[in-house]
């Protein structure tokens, strides 16, 4: 008789056929992902669905096809706030949005838009600034629930505190509130906000290059990658970007290490502000691109 | 029990005034890697570089993919939860809050459970609330030490209290002597 696997050998099966059942019944790939923080979130589905092991929860994904967005939910990471990190929304105010007034049309793309607090901070800042009429951000997330979710433009009321402190913090020239309206315990944004945004399916693990934006957004996505991932999804952000386009990632995340950090240079290296070099690097590139 | 590799420290309100004493008084010999999960952590490396001038080792914030090293002080970032990948490297997430709290103390004890199992010695401080208190359970069911400051001791009794309850600990103890138990425990 075989002796009995230690626990943790016994949860990297299950986990990995996990993983494999997601991908080949339903196409969503997570292999690459970084395994601490997908090792604690599918901990946590288990818990949530009362399955008792990560086995029990593959077999719900297998059978119930009502199941995998309540999977996919769980796995992505719709927590975020209007104007996080005020200083960098000061800075694309300062640094950026100079450079955006010198095109006749503006692309943005914001990868991984989740629930859509910083795309609707983004229209906010370039309203303010009189270029949202020339503008269209493409705001693209792989979870569909969360870009319904984002399209909507619904909070709850609670939040609103911290968000029209951090608009203040921002540099924003009015208050939050006259962006909104407020019903019972939720605000809604005001619907023209959205009027130049697109809300798109977008997964950047398979996706490729589909515009040529002056700026790209990504702020803590870059985090849940591994390695391999993360590199690929620099270089796809370097393809998208216009020479001298800017790259804002999340403040902890940084390029520093990436095959592509030669492709860039820091406009703010504390706050992840970088811009695209007009030339290309001396280097070669290492072919992941 | 193994010889650590690693010690975790949680705690929360009155935690930098313990981190003080406790981090002054470890061996600048300690081979383990020390990592704090505090919950009055805040912008870009501010509790890291007041920790330093307070700390017998060096104290950095830790940076995402960056290694755990030995002899080194790492502090999870204000506003980020701080994990281990299996290769011993640290991973950042903004997940949900755990206990009201982000950085979370049962995110980082999970985790490094996970990573080092036996080897990790877990230590609860002071502090307001319940996080640590699973972590502190996980670390003692992969075999690792739990340490908590003596309630009665501590600025704020109910983290330290509610590690007890849930957890319990191999050494419950005043904050002055946990410092020494490490050293001990860690060079030997």
């Amino acid at each position: 008789m075989p002796a009995p696997l230690p626990d943790a050998e016994l949860e990297q099966i299950e986990l990995d056929l996990f993983l494999q059942a997601l991908k080949r019944r339903h196409g969503h790939d997570f292999s690459e992902y970084a395994p601490a923080s997908l090792t604690r979130r599918v901990r946590q589905l288990v818990h949530t669905h009362h399955c008792g092991s990560i086995s029990a929860l593959t077999a719900r994904l297998l059978h119930e096809p009502d199941f995998v967005p309540l999977v996919i939910q769980g796995l992505s990471v719709p927590v975020s706030e209007m104007f996080r990190d005020p200083p960098v929304f000061r800075a694309l105010r300062q640094h950026v949005l100079p450079v955006l007034a010198s095109y006749p049309q503006i692309t943005i793309w914001q990868a991984g838009c989740a629930h859509g607090q910083e795309v609707y901070s983004l229209a906010i800042l370039l309203e303010e600034a009189g270029l949202y009429e020339r503008s269209h951000i493409f705001a693209t997330d792989f979870n569909a629930d969360a870009l319904q979710r984002a399209q909507e433009g619904i909070y709850p009321a609670r939040d609103a505190q911290l968000w029209s402190r951090n608009y203040l913090l921002a540099g924003g020239g009015q208050s939050l509130a006259s962006y909104y309206s407020a019903r019972y315990d939720f605000i809604k944004l005001n619907q023209r906000l959205r009027r130049h945004i697109t809300f798109a399916n977008h997964n950047l693990v398979t996706d490729k290059v589909f515009c040529e934006a002056h700026l790209v957004l990504c702020r803590n996505v870059l985090i849940y990658f591994s390695n391999p991932l993360q590199n690929r999804t620099l270089a796809l952000f370097r393809d998208s970007l216009v020479r001298g386009g800017h790259l804002c990632l999340g403040m902890r995340e940084s390029l520093d290490f990436a095959p592509t950090a030669g492709d860039f240079t820091a406009v703010d290296a504390a706050l992840r502000l970088y811009r695209r070099n007009s030339q290309p690097a001396l280097e070669e590139h290492d072919g992941t691109a | 029990m193994e010889r650590p590799e690693a010690i975790v420290i949680g705690c929360s309100k009155g935690g930098f005034n313990a981190l003080k004493l406790l981090l002054d008084a470890l061996d600048p010999q300690l081979p383990q890697a020390v990592l704090v999960c505090c919950h009055t952590a805040s912008g870009a490396g501010v509790l890291a570089g007041l920790l330093a001038a307070h700390s017998a080792l060096p104290v950095i914030e830790a940076t995402e993919r960056q290694p755990a090293r030995p002899g080194v002080v790492h502090v999870a970032p204000g506003g980020y939860h701080l994990l281990l990948e299996h290769d011993r490297h640290f991973a950042l997430s903004v997940d949900e809050q755990v206990c009201f709290s982000r950085p979370s103390i049962d995110v980082l004890f999970d985790s490094a459970a996970d990573t080092y199992h036996a080897a990790l010695i877990g230590v609860v401080l002071t502090g307001a609330n319940r996080d640590g208190a699973h972590g502190l359970a996980q670390i003692r069911a992969h075999g690792g030490l739990a340490v908590v400051q003596e309630p009665a001791s501590a600025e704020a009794a109910a983290m330290p209290q509610a590690a007890l309850d849930i957890a319990g600990a191999d050494y419950c103890m005043p904050l002055e002597q946990i410092a020494p138990l490490l050293n001990r425990l860690c060079l030997t």
